[in-house]
């Protein structure tokens, strides 16, 4: 640096300390002024009180996106945020989401979610996803099992799409059996696990003495005899 | 002979020639006619020096004059002609074995001449064979023979020699010798053995396996399955000798297996399992010496022995299964009786059978490998079936029961004893369920202790030290610790004796003190106890207070025993029975008729307990007390009298109160544990390997608990997933076949 250099010279090479400043500053007004619309949003649905966003906020925002309550893409929404409890969204949790997914206002945040539906059903995200929806589920603290009727519901919302005939065996299966009130998550990764190496109806490579869980060998059994 | 004087130098040389391969021819002539057995006097060793020398003194001179090469061309071509033209046509001219015999002469003699030829010619065999790199004299004479006359006659000869080997084998006179020369000449020929092999025996093992697989496809119809394997042994036999006699050794494994092959192999189902004198009927008729000779033919034969010590293994099993389900049979045609006569005879059968086959498998089947493995299957199949509800492990231990238990069904000798309690080992390695094995001899074992009915501490320890050897020390330790808790109960009982003396009771009684960690856990009740009884109890608590304060004693009243005398009119009776009955039969000491719930709440036992007690007194075989109404089931609403007219012809007897069925809880207990078993198996795997696939932990965990319980992998599976549930496993992320141990 030149001992004599005076701020302002006609050199145009030289970087000028305010050109940083400004540069600084502009991104930084640009990102308050993305914070503070992601926190209007947020302010139409939260409930002033607890500064949450809770059932019936939820609710409006699914119908404002003319989604239904249980529709995937807000379970998506749900794991964007990184959600910690169903039904609940906490102003962090918004504004993760929102920032992520670069949605500012109703409509930005319309389009962003065809995007965040590809990006979630990329098979190693998709697994993230799946088990992040058992466990959103659970309601209690120490909670680690899922009621069948909350699983099959789940399984509905979360992996029709992808393993229709799977699921609503499974399901059925579930239903009328005896043994098992509630899933734990190692068997609801499992049961992914196997709509994805199995190959359906057929059932050819199963083999009950791996690593399976008792109740997938079950599940298969019971298809096996239905299927005869 | 004298020189020609010499011509012109081209002539010259080859007069010489001619002169000197003249005399040459003179000698070779003589030769023949000696050969041929014409008279003619022999070489002198001046005959052989001039043949020597023509051949020398033509071959020194110096080239072009040196005759060495026509000399090398003129040997061959003299023994070639010879060779096909005179042997050749001599051989020819002859069949059969006669010109075998030709053969094996003119080869002998052939041998003779090349000798000598190569003698006379000798010359050539030092410089001129070297110097061309050309086959020695004595070579090219041989390879003569192979060209000129072997090599056209062999398809011939072998023919011959395989005829011959045919009817040697059905039995007819042949010329062995005749035979064994011509191998000879074959192999000689053949300057080496894989002419030998590749042109005549690949011919004779091609003949033989056509010449057996006749025979077998005979025999098979015709012959009884030992018979046949007769025949078979005697052919071995004979193929053997006959390699022996004229076939070269290399020949022999050949041989054999061909043999092997045609007459034992390909039809071997087919022979085994002959329907009236295959194996199985075998085994059934034990015959022996047959099965022994089938094991030893069938053992060189790779795998040869996999068909028989399959049927074999199916004998076995099929004979145990029947033994089962006789028993199965008796006990469904028992319903309602606890007669366990059958099952001791079921034990005792298969016993029988296992003896009986051992000496099956040790000498028929010379212990080999096979047959130990089918052996092993067929009794891990029997030995863990069960007759109705009762599983292989309790029926093993009610048998040792019987056994070790005074007055039980067995009146043994102390060798039998001890024989009997080896042999139920011995089945015991094969049950699945060792532990519920060792939970209902621990039980039985109990029962035999405290009611006195142990007929002998020794046998006791010796079966708990065959089990230890069976199954290690911590299978047995808690049963040795029960039976020193009542070593040491009966030294200690004289010492109570002593102090019970000197106090006013009255009443003789003992107390056993038991570990509770050795011993089953035992229901009990909070029994109000007749006064006598109390003061009993008050003064051994006062005695054993004093000896060790730190103990604290749990009195278990169910397992008691009382004598009360019973003053009955006819006669006294002394009456055995257990606390219980006891303690409600001495309520009528203070009253002549009591009502069910009068008794129930006098005496504090429960329902279940009162019902059985009333019913050993009042609707059994004796009936002590007398019952309105006197119907044969105790209801709540029933009274009781003492009945003063009860008597029996016996001054003692004894009233059992039979136990609670058991076999359930039994089950259950060691269901449990097998449970936590496993759970510390999983972990105590997992913490050392950190990860491992559900194959590799699977065959981990059955094989550490060997010695105790086959583990059913569902339940194996179920502990995982438990313990997955616990957090003490995960399954690996990047393979959800494995498994990782958490910290």
């Amino acid at each position: 640096m030149r001992p004599d250099r005076k701020i302002g010279s006609s050199n145009p090479m030289s970087i000028k300390a305010n050109d940083v400043d400004l540069f600084h500053s502009a991104s930084n007004k640009a990102l308050m002024q993305m914070l503070g619309q992601i926190d209007e949003m947020f302010d139409n649905y939260a409930n002033e009180k607890t500064n949450m966003i809770e059932a019936a906020g939820i609710e409006e925002l699914c119908s404002d996106l003319k989604m239904r309550a249980d529709d995937v893409r807000m379970l998506m929404l749900a794991w964007k945020m990184k959600g910690k409890k169903q039904g609940l969204i906490t102003q962090d949790e918004w504004r993760r989401g929102m920032k992520a997914l670069e949605a500012t206002s109703l409509e930005k945040l319309e389009k962003a979610l065809p995007g965040l539906e590809r990006e979630v059903r990329r098979p190693l995200i998709f697994k993230d996803f799946y088990a992040f929806a058992f466990q959103y589920n659970l309601t209690e603290e120490l909670q680690r099992t899922l009621d069948i009727y909350n699983v099959c519901l789940l399984l509905k919302i979360v992996l029709r799409s992808q393993f229709r005939p799977q699921v609503d065996s499974f399901i059925h299966f579930l239903q009328i059996q005896k043994e098992y009130m509630v899933l734990t998550l190692d068997q609801w990764m499992e049961f992914y696990r196997f709509c994805n190496e199995i190959s359906f109806p057929e059932l050819d490579q199963y083999d009950e003495k791996l690593a399976w869980p008792l109740l997938i060998d079950s599940f298969v059994e019971w298809l096996r005899q239905n299927n005869n | 002979m004298t020189r020609k004087p010499h011509k012109t130098r081209d002539t010259k040389v080859t007069s010489e020639f001619e002169h000197g391969w003249n005399d040459m021819l003179k000698g070779i002539k003589k030769l023949k006619k000696i050969l041929d057995g014409l008279p003619e006097p022999q070489f002198s060793p001046e005959d052989h020096i001039n043949l020597y020398t023509t051949v020398y003194n033509l071959c020194t001179q110096k080239a072009p004059n040196d005759n060495s090469e026509q000399f090398y061309k003129k040997y061959k071509e003299e023994i070639e002609t010879y060779v096909s033209r005179t042997l050749l046509p001599l051989i020819r001219g002859k069949y059969d074995e006669f010109m075998l015999i030709e053969l094996v002469k003119r080869w002998k003699n052939h041998k003779v001449m090349v000798r000598w030829m190569s003698r006379f010619f000798q010359y050539l065999d030092r410089f001129y064979i070297a110097r061309r790199a050309l086959p020695p004299l004595y070579e090219v004479g041989m390879t003569c023979f192979r060209e000129q006359l072997y090599q056209k006659l062999h398809n011939t000869v072998n023919d011959i020699l395989i005829s011959l080997i045919s009817q040697d084998r059905d039995g007819e006179q042949i010329d062995r010798t005749l035979l064994k020369n011509v191998m000879d000449i074959i192999v000689e020929i053949g300057m080496g053995i894989t002419d030998y092999v590749n042109e005549f025996e690949a011919c004779m093992l091609k003949d033989t396996a056509t010449y057996y697989s006749r025979k077998a496809s005979d025999w098979i119809l015709k012959y009884s399955c030992p018979d046949y394997m007769l025949k078979a042994e005697e052919c071995m036999k004979r193929e053997r000798e006959r390699v022996c006699h004229y076939l070269p050794g290399i020949s022999e494994p050949k041989l054999v297996e061909m043999v092997e092959t045609e007459l034992l192999v390909v039809h071997a189902n087919q022979l085994l399992e002959k329907e009236q004198s295959g194996c199985r009927a075998l085994l059934r008729d034990e015959k022996v010496d047959d099965l022994f000779r089938i094991c030893s033919l069938y053992h060189k034969i790779p795998q040869g022995l996999e068909l028989v010590s399959s049927i074999f293994k199916q004998h076995v099993i099929d004979e145990g299964l029947a033994l089962v389900n006789q028993a199965i049979e008796t006990a469904n045609n028992q319903v309602g009786k606890e007669c366990g006569a059958h099952e001791q005879v079921l034990v005792r059968k298969i016993i029988e059978l296992h003896d009986k086959h051992m000496v099956y498998l040790c000498n028929c089947f010379m212990n080999l490998s096979p047959f130990r493995k089918s052996f092993k299957e067929a009794f891990e199949i029997i030995c863990n079936k069960n007759v109705a509800d009762r599983s292989s492990a309790e029926l093993l231990a009610t048998f040792c029961d019987n056994i070790l238990k005074k007055g039980g069904s067995e009146k043994l000798s102390d060798e039998a004893i001890e024989e009997a309690l080896d042999k139920v080992v011995k089945l015991l390695a094969y049950v699945d369920g060792k532990d519920l094995f060792a939970e209902f001899y621990r039980k039985k074992l109990a029962h035999r202790l405290l009611c006195d009915k142990s007929a002998s501490d020794e046998h006791e320890r010796s079966m708990l030290t065959k089990m230890k050897q069976l199954c290690g020390g911590q299978f047995t330790s808690k049963m040795e610790g029960m039976v020193t808790d009542l070593t040491l109960a009966r030294e200690d009982s004289a010492q109570f004796k002593r102090y019970l003396s000197i106090l006013p009771i009255g009443i003789d009684f003992t107390v056993n003190v038991l570990n509770t960690g050795y011993w089953p856990t035992y229901r009990t009740s909070d029994l109000n106890l007749p006064a006598e009884m109390i003061r009993c109890v008050e003064a051994f608590k006062e005695y054993y207070q004093d000896k060790s304060r730190k103990r604290r004693l749990n009195w278990i009243y169910s397992l008691g025993n009382c004598n009360i005398i019973g003053n009955f009119d006819p006669k006294p009776i002394e009456l055995v029975m257990s606390t219980y009955q006891g303690a409600v039969l001495l309520l009528f000491n203070n009253s002549d008729k009591l009502s069910y719930s009068d008794i129930k709440s006098q005496s504090n036992l429960g329902n279940d307990d009162l019902v059985r007690v009333l019913f050993t007194l009042s609707c059994a075989k004796y009936q002590i007390l007398n019952k309105e109404p006197s119907t044969k089931m105790i209801s709540p609403t029933d009274s009781f009298e003492f009945n003063p007219k009860f008597t029996d012809r016996m001054r003692r007897i004894v009233i059992r109160l039979p136990a609670h069925q058991e076999r359930k809880k039994v089950v259950e207990d060691v269901d449990k544990d097998r449970r936590y078993i496993i759970d510390a198996s999983i972990v105590r795997i997992m913490k050392s390997r950190k990860i491992l696939s559900h194959q590799q932990l699977n065959s981990q965990i059955v094989e550490q608990l060997r010695q105790l319980f086959k583990p059913d992998f569902k339940l194996i599976k179920k502990r995982i997933e438990d313990l997955i549930n616990r957090e003490y496993l995960e399954r690996d992320r990047e393979n959800p076949t494995m498994f990782r141990y958490l910290a």
